[in-house]
């Protein structure tokens, strides 16, 4: 592959360009990979939930303690409430996970790794529950800049400061993501030139830094999921159970 | 499918491998707007499709089945629970009918005992009654032997005594007069004979 660490990054087209009107919506290696997501979320998942029985296979078991995991998060951290949300933060979960995932094996694309696709999540869950919280609140959803229990001297500026870092959520909750991705996909690409560039003599360090990275690099691509799902739970339990 | 897919994906890297060389220009691909609207658009198409899918077919038939396991297992509790329940009182009750079979058996053994111990008192009292009716039966046989004795004994004396005289002196001698001193001699020796 290239050498430079970025061209990984590279979005480009598959097959022919797909015009909507004058914007492009070509099918791309990232599209690709979304639906290969999809396609195995869906594969498991409907697996998982076919058969009813009481002692569950493999696949059953791995979609029912997914099913559990999710469940208990939301609950843990947004309450009951948040039960109409779960299908939404599940899917979310899954979607971040398994993109995360895809990407780990070799030569594959990372859907994550790029700034638009994780803000465009983000943006849609702070526009989302910034919605929820002005119906279920109406106007007392301003409140919510408003801390309890802060001298009225400091007030002006609590209140400026929690309305930028309520703005800023989508932003810090996007970057989170992508550059975690980016991150680690660029680390163990460079460690992987070193390999080569070393040859057998030198290259073994940087071999057994990049097995090491790789090991590491799935445990952030779960947990960035987790993150990901679990502030968007608490983003949720903002808007749902008010609590300043 | 998935596998097709990905090896279709991996023949397509190689094959638009001379386009990611061209592309190479430095600085971050991320930050090239070409093909943003082109991910927006794949993103909400495959994400919207996932949510669909999942709120709509999987996610209740995997939270149904849940449930139903749940269900399940508590009802399966509560039947181990009665039969339990169920067991316990069976377990009482037979340890009611082997205390009260013990309690009769005892009972019963008691009466036989105390029937037997009647049985033989009363027998033992029978046969004390006749042994005591025959012992003074046979003391009374004796006090009249003893007294027939004594009689006897006189009149034997009286007769021996009579027909010694006859032999000695030649003479008749009156029986009255002899039996008289000898019922005489009797009285006055019979402390010395029979002790009474």
């Amino acid at each position: 592959m290239a050498a430079n660490p970025m061209s990984q990054f590279e979005v480009y087209r598959i097959g022919p360009e797909i015009k909507l009107g004058s914007v492009d919506i070509s099918f791309t290696n990232a599209s690709l990979f979304m639906i290969i997501s999809l396609l195995a979320i869906l594969l498991i998942f409907n697996l998982g939930s076919k058969k009813r029985s009481i002692i569950p296979s493999k696949i059953q078991l791995l979609a029912e303690l997914s099913y559990s995991f999710v469940a208990k998060m939301i609950s843990d951290t947004a309450g009951s409430k948040a039960k109409p949300y779960f299908s939404f933060i599940f899917s979310l979960f899954m979607f971040v996970l398994f993109c995360n995932m895809f990407g780990m094996i070799p030569y594959t694309f990372t859907v994550t790794s790029h700034i638009i696709v994780t803000f465009m999540l983000a943006s849609f869950i702070f526009i989302g529950v910034t919605i929820i919280g002005f119906v279920k609140h109406g106007f007392g959803y301003l409140k919510l800049f408003v801390p309890s229990g802060v001298p009225i001297v400091l007030l002006p500026l609590i209140v400026v400061i929690e309305i930028i870092s309520y703005l800023s959520r989508p932003i810090s909750l996007s970057v989170r993501l992508f550059a975690n991705m980016m991150a680690g996909h660029t680390m163990m690409k460079v460690f992987g030139g070193f390999v080569i560039s070393l040859g057998i003599v030198g290259g073994w360090l940087p071999l057994s830094f990049s097995v090491a990275l790789t090991g590491l690099e799935i445990l952030v691509a779960f947990l960035q999921a987790y993150v990901f799902a679990i502030l968007t739970c608490i983003y949720l339990n903002d808007a749902l159970n008010l609590h300043h | 499918m998935i596998k097709k897919i990905f090896f279709q994906s991996i023949f397509f890297n190689f094959f638009f491998l001379k386009e990611v060389f061209a592309a190479e220009s430095g600085g971050m691909p991320q930050l090239n707007p070409e093909f943003w609207i082109s991910q927006i658009f794949w993103l909400i198409i495959t994400f919207g499709i996932l949510y669909f899918t999942l709120s709509k077919f999987i996610l209740p038939k995997i939270s149904l089945n849940l449930e139903l396991r749940k269900s399940q297992i508590q009802e399966n509790i509560e039947s181990a629970e009665k039969q339990r329940e169920s067991s316990e009182v069976k377990l009482k009750e037979y340890d009611e009918i082997i205390h009260k079979s013990k309690m009769e058996a005892k009972k019963i053994f008691k009466d036989a005992r105390e029937k037997v111990v009647k049985d033989i008192n009363s027998k033992k009292e029978i046969l004390d009654k006749q042994i005591h009716e025959e012992i003074s039966n046979a003391e009374e046989e004796i006090e009249k032997l003893k007294n027939n004795a004594a009689k006897k004994i006189n009149e034997i004396a009286v007769e021996t005594s009579s027909s010694l005289l006859k032999i000695l002196i030649g003479t008749e001698v009156n029986n009255s007069s002899i039996s008289a001193i000898v019922n005489d001699l009797s009285k006055k020796n019979k402390d010395k004979y029979y002790g009474s």
